[in-house]
């Protein structure tokens, strides 16, 4: 039977029936509307609950209109032409090999020294889920597991762990926070979840990689991680490696809870496909990222965001306990036609809290990169404190920068410092570097990875080294 | 090693150099004098191939072959340096990955053998002693923050270690302490040898006094003016460069 045929039994009501052979199909047409939520639902074997949840989410999205404020131009989206589920792909419809795959891919992993069976799940190629780390996934669990840590996916957490899962889910991001949010929280396909128990030092970093095989969450992914009191832990999402998907919108939501005393650090490298020198293709990318920190609770985000056609992201945290901390560090970069429109929100709600912002935007080709923040001190937010340094790099002068830092202060005590520069590579320095024997392209990613190395050194070891040759490649044909 | 002929050169349209004539071979030391504005960082920046400045005429051989052939980089590798009047600062990039970026294109391109990180650091941390430089200083910022001084002896650091055949140093003597000029032209001696040549570019006799030049010129309205031995540097420091221009200015 055909999905439309499928769907069609579905909407005329024929549930039960309709939904045992619904839920043997693999794919959705495209379309959204209560019986696909239904079918997602269904297909996940989700609790009542959690339908609720999604079909609340739905209507509050139908109600929304579609966000226009950023500094972003793009075709509208049609959301009737998304497929809201789609079961990986078999092993058959996969490439074969690497042989398979877009030569230039190939020659990026190269560059950035990728092993060749990482190559390979990178690229989607069908290769057997077990090859790689099943040893290495397990003793890990088992380390985890030791410590008292969850690590899994949402759906398998809506299962295993429904008295974390309810209290927590929505409680940072409301599913009508905003349109892209409520998208996701009617249609979420899967994502990770994080529970630390109190006390309890995360004895490794967490990473999305260790879950690459089970993790192709898709275009709606979910994340939430739980810190109970005075717990740690620093979570890596996404690789440096570009990554090969097939679909252009990407709504993701990310929850933070940090409770009393707790650390969260939460570092991405974001390098999805960011379209060719005219803008076609790529990823549009619309993510919303938010942390509660309560009570002397602290939550870092660093991200560096080289990929995507658009990236509309904002990485907060609400600042709601006394003594909290919000950290903010990006480097966001842009070429070709790519659009980058992301900053932070820190929200201080509790007394003594102080966040720190460092942004960096490095901007080429013809491409726009907008750095969008807002301070936001609330009356009974007694001392709080707020660094902010914005800087910008031109690279050419057919690219653009801009920055809309917002402040607003309702208590008189708030100390607010913030820094903006914007600089080119200057002629100058890439002459002393020529000078000194070093090609042009090198000189400029050299000097574009000073320009990050505040940003940098906030992340994890290997991510930094990564990240570095990730900027290096990403500027590769930017000068000249 | 470098034959200049006749080189014509402009710099945002206006002409600079007019016609200047200079032969450096292997093994001297010369030193260019002038007034301000004659065009004495223009000469160095056009061989070194600066952007925007342009040759309209005449020619510059290194070993025989045109510069403006080259691209700065390759000129670099085929041995050339320019110590600059104003080393610019590059934010967040440590001296020491600036050295070993520079080393290890320059080295490659001229079929020596690489440096690993050991004797990089190893050498980097002998030539800052030998220019009386911390070594903390190759953690910083390439001439980020640094005193007018510490820039020239961190130029004259990067020169030992490059070890150029034709070094070119413009004003590197300028901001410099009694002290520091005696340790900057102990590099600089350092570095002669029958194989390699210095062209310096210096306002002041005393630099002369420590580094003794073979030959001195007087560049003065794009051209060179006069040339002549030690002596003549002397003899500028007592009658400046009135004499020799009001020459010029006469009509024939
Ligand atoms: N980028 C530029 N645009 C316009 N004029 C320039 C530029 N660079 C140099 N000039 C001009 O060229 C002339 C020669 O400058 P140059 O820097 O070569 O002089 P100099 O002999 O090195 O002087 P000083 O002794 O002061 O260092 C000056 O009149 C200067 O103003
Ligand atoms: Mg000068």
């Amino acid at each position: 039977m055909t999905s439309q045929a499928e769907l069609d039994k579905l909407i005329r009501g024929d549930y039960a029936a309709g939904f045992i052979s619904a839920i043997e199909s693999d794919t959705l047409p495209p379309g959204l509307n209560e019986d696909v939520i239904r079918f997602i639902s269904a297909k996940k074997g989700e609790p009542a609950w959690l339908l609720d949840w999604r079909l609340e989410a739905y209507k509050k999205w139908l109600s929304m209109p579609l966000p226009t404020w950023a500094h972003l131009d793009h075709p509208p989206l049609d959301f009737d032409e998304v497929s809201y589920y789609s079961a990986p792909k078999s092993m058959a419809d996969r490439p074969q090999s690497l042989d398979e795959v877009d030569p230039e891919l190939l020659r990026t992993y190269e560059k950035l020294g990728i092993p060749l069976h990482e190559q390979e799940m990178l690229a989607g190629v069908a290769v057997d889920a077990v090859f790689d780390s099943v040893s290495v996934g397990t003793t890990f669990k088992a380390k985890l597991l030791e410590a008292g840590v969850i690590f899994c996916s949402i759906s398998e957490a809506v299962h295993e762990y429904p008295d974390l899962i309810k209290p927590y889910l929505g409680s940072v991001v409301p599913q009508g926070d905003n349109f892209y949010a409520a998208l996701n929280s009617a249609v979420f396909s899967d994502g990770s979840f994080v529970y630390i128990p109190k006390g309890v030092r995360c004895p490794m970093e967490l990473s999305t990689y260790f879950r690459i095989n089970e993790a192709k969450t898709g275009q709606f992914e979910r994340t939430l991680i739980v810190a109970d009191e005075g717990s740690y832990v620093s979570y890596l999402e996404g690789c440096t490696a570009p990554m090969r998907d097939e679909n252009q919108l990407h709504a993701a939501v990310v929850e933070l809870v940090a409770l009393p005393g707790a650390q969260i650090k939460y570092s991405t490298v974001q390098n999805w496909y960011p379209g060719d020198e005219n803008g076609k293709g790529g990823i549009y990318n619309f993510v919303t990222k938010r942390g509660v920190a309560h009570d002397n609770a602290k939550i870092s985000w660093t991200q560096v965001e080289t990929g995507s056609a658009i990236t509309w992201k904002y990485p907060s945290v609400i600042l709601r306990g006394d003594n909290a901390v919000g950290e903010f560090y990006s480097v966001a970069l842009t070429r070709h036609m790519q659009q980058a429109d992301t900053g932070t929100k820190m929200i201080h709600l509790g007394k003594n809290t102080t966040s720190t912002i460092i942004s960096k935007g490095i901007s080429a080709g013809r491409s726009s990169n907008t750095y969008r923040g807002l301070v936001r001190i609330s009356p009974r937010a007694e001392n709080a404190r707020n660094f902010t340094q914005c800087d910008s790099l031109l690279l050419g002068d057919t690219c653009g920068a801009h920055t809309f830092p917002y402040i607003e202060s309702r208590n008189p005590s708030a100390m607010i410092e913030h820094e903006a520069t914007t600089s080119k590579v200057s002629d100058d320095q890439l002459f002393l570097c020529r000078n000194r024997g070093i090609d042009p392209e090198k000189a400029v990613s050299m000097i574009v990875n000073g320009f990050c190395k505040e940003v940098f050194k906030e992340l994890p070891m290997e991510f930094a080294v990564e990240a570095g040759k990730l900027l290096e490649v990403s500027l590769e044909g930017a000068v000249g | 090693m470098l034959e200049i002929k006749d080189l014509h050169a402009s710099v945002a349209g206006q002409d600079i150099l007019k016609g200047l004539n200079l032969s450096v071979k292997a093994g001297e030391v010369h030193a260019i004098m002038g007034p301000n504005g004659s065009g004495k960082s223009t000469l160095t920046n056009v061989l070194s191939g600066r952007d925007g400045y342009q040759i309209t005429g005449g020619q510059a051989l290194l070993d025989g072959h045109d510069v403006s052939e080259l691209d700065p980089e390759q000129r670099a590798h085929a041995g050339m340096f320019l110590a600059f009047q104003y080393p610019v600062e590059i934010p967040g990039v440590s001296n020491l990955e600036f050295l070993k970026a520079s080393l290890e294109a320059t080295r490659k391109a001229q079929g020596k053998e690489p440096w690993d990180a050991v004797t990089l650091l190893k050498k980097a941390r002998e030539t800052c002693k030998q220019v009386d430089l911390d070594p903390q200083f190759l953690k910083r910022g390439v001439n980020e923050g640094f005193s007018g001084g510490e820039k020239k002896r961190n130029e004259i650091m990067q020169m030992l270690l490059l070890e150029p055949r034709l070094a070119l140093l413009d004003e590197t003597d300028s901001g410099l302490d009694i002290d520091a000029l005696q340790v900057v032209a102990r590099g600089v001696n350092s570095l002669r040898s029958p194989d390699r040549a210095i062209v310096l570019v210096t306002h002041y006799q005393r630099l002369l006094d420590y580094i003794v030049p073979d030959h001195v010129h007087v560049l003065a309205g794009g051209r060179i003016l006069k040339s002549g031995g030690k002596e003549l540097a002397l003899e500028l420091e007592q009658k400046g460069y009135g004499w020799l221009t009001d020459q010029e200015d006469a009509p024939a």
